[in-house]
């Protein structure tokens, strides 16, 4: 291939202007670099690769001819070692690699495997095992981008092996030594959003010894499951078994709680994170702020004097707009913290709660949002779900009619602490309902393009539990499931579901296809096609509650970009690995708990919880982390200070300064992030990009277009 | 989620043109897709070669034109949706160079269909492979690239 490189180039040199310049960068550029530059070895060291071929069982060898890319790869320039093995993630394998590199003085090793981002690490290691340094390593993903990919045509996939090999080797050869950056770990945490799922890392957190700010947009604490009645499968008291929890957190000497707060700006990477918090206005003072205002035993002590004379009235969010409240209110009786909240946006500032809070001086009408800066090292995102708006699937009449309602109000309608006092009503007229309807899968397995494509995954539960509790409370009513699949998957709730059967609970399988209302008594039919028995059926029954599906917080969109995270199709927050890295995500430092990742029900909520603390404690109590050192590096001698990369940077790691009397750009390292913005538009070709510099990638593209079997 | 409609697989004798297409992917985006594409088993031809690179703003122009130099009968260059850049908008700033890039080709009479940018994200396997399947189906109707035969 040399040979023939060689007079392609020339003939492109001739021709086109920018390859000579690529050329040029090529050879010049080790003499080039400063006394900063990474160690290499001399420009006289002929590369000696290794390249290493995977079986992967049947993965890859089932579609690409494992012996003739052996074969191939011996004929590739540079090319000094060439071996292949069932599993080369496996010891064996590694140590394969490992001698290899010493017996044949390897300079740079390829393994053509799965995808880097898969087992990257692992022959890393084994490259630095070996001797040499970690960064020589280059992987040729022949299994995700390949094997898999082209299973019907084994000849196209060997033939695209061969060339993805040629072009891992092309950029092996050109590897430098590189040594990861070091960077010191802030021992704080950030865990935002305040649900179940927040509470239980922050908890987790603090008893581990770190510092913990968690923040919750909501003025209470408590989340999602602070709404619920009942649990299952256990039957056990929401609020019994969250409040404990929720005292907790109010108490921890570890925990900072921020309440009614929302991340407003994020800076930094994984162990220095530099997080803007907005205080949004309350206009209420809590004992301790004014403690520091000199207002001494003032301070809002939660005694509700304030609520009373006050004229606002407006829908409880909390109570899913069932129950009024007034413009300075809490939610409910057992918030943490026990600290009202005026609502700026209905307040009228007559001044009448001034005058009842009197003394204590906690009302301030003039309050302003505040801007908190924190320093923290890792973060978890667990901001929850919403409701999917099921009056948008107009065949149910949600909204319409006023006797059908979301499981959420449900929820509320038979909780004790609820606007009615735990016993369920018919919004219209207030009786008992003797049958109720629960329509499943409301808006979730829904591929009309109307609704959620994926399984809520706990609708099935609690619907099963609502059945439950209301032939526990009304005498004589008869819950009728309507269902498409009972999913009833976890721990002791198949045994729940036959537990409802055998109360005496109805269910018809089939998705409701329509709801009508009687105009006189407002009862509804319920028309769907019962799948088993194959025929029609038209209920009439007093109450429809939907088992709506769930959705992202309407914020998490914001909340994720700030933090670099993305989402799936659906918005709920991507994992950086579905199956081993559940808790993580793409930004190092930063992780995912409960159901801001995909519907989830309250024990898999904790258990996730418990992984990302776990997960964000890690860099925290090493103390410090690696980096991958891809940072942007200027070659002075090229640089004409000319600027257009300082404006690229997104992180403003860049800067002009002057240097021997001349202008050039100066990077710094903690700030640059190594996206390479600014090294694919210098125009003078004088940013190195470590580990992606320009004459690296051009030989890739080389090797593939000029250097295979033509 | 469907699959890409079937492509039959073509006939590869000495002689016959293959066509040669390069990809550049970002890291967090397009090469996580494809990585998911993978792991779905979403069947695509075989003729895009990949080169990884961190952010889609790591491309410089001239990699793109130096492919075509060399005599790549198509390039696709891909990378995160707009807002979902993993260095927050290092995409933005590929765009626009691309934009350069498809103005270029069409100046110097290079069918600027040969070259594509796409935003598919690491959950969209599925659109990677009708990403891929299309691309290659392009290329095939607009034949061996110019370039090539000039070079000779």
């Amino acid at each position: 291939m040399a040979e023939k490189k060689k007079t392609t180039t020339k003939k492109t040199e001739t021709r086109k202007q920018e390859a000579p310049a690529k050329q040029d960068v090529k050879k010049q550029v080790p003499a080039a670099k400063g006394a900063a530059a990474p160690v290499k070895t001399g420009p006289s060291e002929k590369p000696r690769i290794g390249v290493f071929i995977c079986h992967c069982g049947t993965n890859i060898a089932g579609s690409i001819d494992i012996k003739e890319v052996e074969a191939y790869a011996k004929t590739i320039p540079n090319v000094a070692h060439v071996d292949n093995y069932q599993y080369i993630c496996s010891t064996p394998g590694q140590n394969k690699i490992i001698t290899a590199i010493k017996e044949h003085k390897l300079t740079g090793t390829v393994v053509a495997a799965c995808s880097p981002r898969l087992h990257e690490p692992t022959f890393r290691r084994a490259t630095k095992v070996g001797g040499l340094n970690q960064f020589r390593f280059e992987m040729a993903n022949i299994r995700e981008q390949n094997a898999w990919v082209h299973m019907h045509d084994p000849e196209g996939a060997t033939s695209k092996a061969k060339d993805t090999i040629r072009i891992a080797v092309a950029k092996a050869a050109l590897l430098q030594d590189l040594t990861p950056k070091t960077v010191p770990v802030e021992r704080a945490a950030m865990v935002v959003g305040a649900g179940i799922a927040g509470m239980q890392a922050a908890l987790d957190l603090a008893n581990a010894g770190i510092k913990t700010y968690l923040i919750e947009s909501m003025p209470s604490i408590g989340g999602r499951m602070s709404q619920l009645d009942k649990t299952f499968p256990t039957l056990d008291c929401s609020q019994c078994i969250l409040t404990p929890k929720m005292v907790d957190v109010g108490r921890a000497e570890n925990i900072e709680l921020m309440t009614y707060s929302e991340v407003d700006a994020v800076e930094g990477y994984i162990g220095n994170f530099d997080v803007t918090i907005r205080k949004k206005a309350r206009g209420v003072l809590s004992m301790a702020e004014a403690e520091a205002k000199g207002i001494s035993g003032g301070g809002c002590n939660g005694c509700g004097d304030c609520e009373a004379p006050c004229p606002v009235i407006k829908p409880n969010e909390f109570e899913v707009g069932m129950k009024p409240r007034k413009a300075i209110y809490i939610n409910h009786p057992q918030v943490v913290p026990l600290l009202y909240t005026i609502d700026f946006d209905s307040c009228i500032k007559c001044g009448l709660c001034v005058t009842a809070c009197g003394e204590k001086k906690a009302i301030d009408l003039e309050a302003k949002d505040e801007f908190v800066k924190v320093k923290v090292g890792t973060a978890i995102l667990a901001t929850g779900f919403d409701m999917f708006p099921v009056e948008k699937k107009t065949e149910w009449g949600y909204k319409k009619f006023e006797n059908v309602i979301t499981s959420l109000e449900f929820e509320r309608l038979i909780c004790a602490s609820g606007p009615t006092g735990g016993y369920p009503i018919r919004p219209s007229d207030g009786e008992r309902p003797k049958t109720v309807a629960f329509v499943l899968c409301a808006g979730s397995r829904d591929n009309t393009g109307n609704g959620k494509p994926y399984c809520s995954r706990f609708c099935c539960m609690y619907s099963l539990k609502h059945a439950h509790q209301i032939i526990e409370k009304i005498p004589g009513c008869t819950p009728i499931i309507f269902y498409m699949d009972i999913r009833s998957f976890g721990k002791m709730y198949e045994e729940f579901y036959y537990r409802i059967q055998d109360e005496g609970a109805k269910f018809i399988r089939g998705r409701v296809a329509n709801i009508l209302e009687d105009p006189k008594t407002k009862n509804l039919h319920v028309f769907a096609d019962d799948t088993l028995l194959n025929r029609p059926v038209d209920m009439e029954v007093d109450l429809v509650v939907l088992a709506a599906a769930v959705q992202p917080m309407e914020d998490t969109e914001r909340t994720r970009k700030l933090f670099g995270v993305s989402c799936t199709g659906d918005g709920w927050l991507q994992e950086a690995h579905p199956k081993l890295n559940p808790c993580g995500t793409t930004t190092a430092g930063v992780f995912l708990a409960g159901v801001c990742q995909g519907p989830k029900d309250i024990p898999d909520t904790v258990a996730s919880a418990e992984g990302a603390a776990s997960a964000a404690s890690i860099p925290i109590h090493m103390g410090e982390v690696e980096l991958e050192p891809y940072f942007a590096t200027c070659i002075e001698e090229r640089c004409a200070g000319c600027g257009m990369c300082v404006n690229l940077c997104p992180f403003t790691a860049l800067a002009l300064v002057e240097k021997d009397g001349r202008t050039v750009m100066e990077v710094t390292e903690a700030k640059c992030k190594g996206c390479g913005t600014c090294g694919g538009f210098c125009p003078g070709g004088a940013i190195w990009m470590n580990h992606f510099a320009t004459p690296q990638i051009v030989a890739q593209i080389d090797a593939f277009l000029l250097g295979g079997e033509q | 989620m469907s699959a890409p409609p079937e492509f039959p697989i073509p006939k590869r004798e000495p002689g016959v043109w293959q066509p040669k297409i390069l990809g550049i992917l970002c890291n967090w985006c397009s090469y996580a897709g494809a990585d998911l594409a993978g792991g779905g088993r979403i069947q695509y031809p075989p003729d895009v070669r990949v080169i990884r690179v961190m952010c889609t703003g790591r491309i410089d122009a001239l990699f793109v034109l130096k492919a075509f130099a060399d005599g790549a009968d198509g390039v696709l260059v891909s990378g995160c949706h707009f807002g979902d850049c993993h260095y927050l908008a290092g995409n933005f700033k590929g765009a626009k160079r691309m934009f350069m890039v498809k103005r270029l080709m069409k100046s110097i009479g290079l069918d600027d269909r040969r070259f594509r940018m796409t935003f598919v994200s690491a959950s969209e396997g599925t659109k990677w492979g009708a990403v891929i399947t299309d691309v290659v189906k392009t290329i095939n109707e607009l034949g061996p690239s110019p370039i090539k035969e000039f070079n000779k």
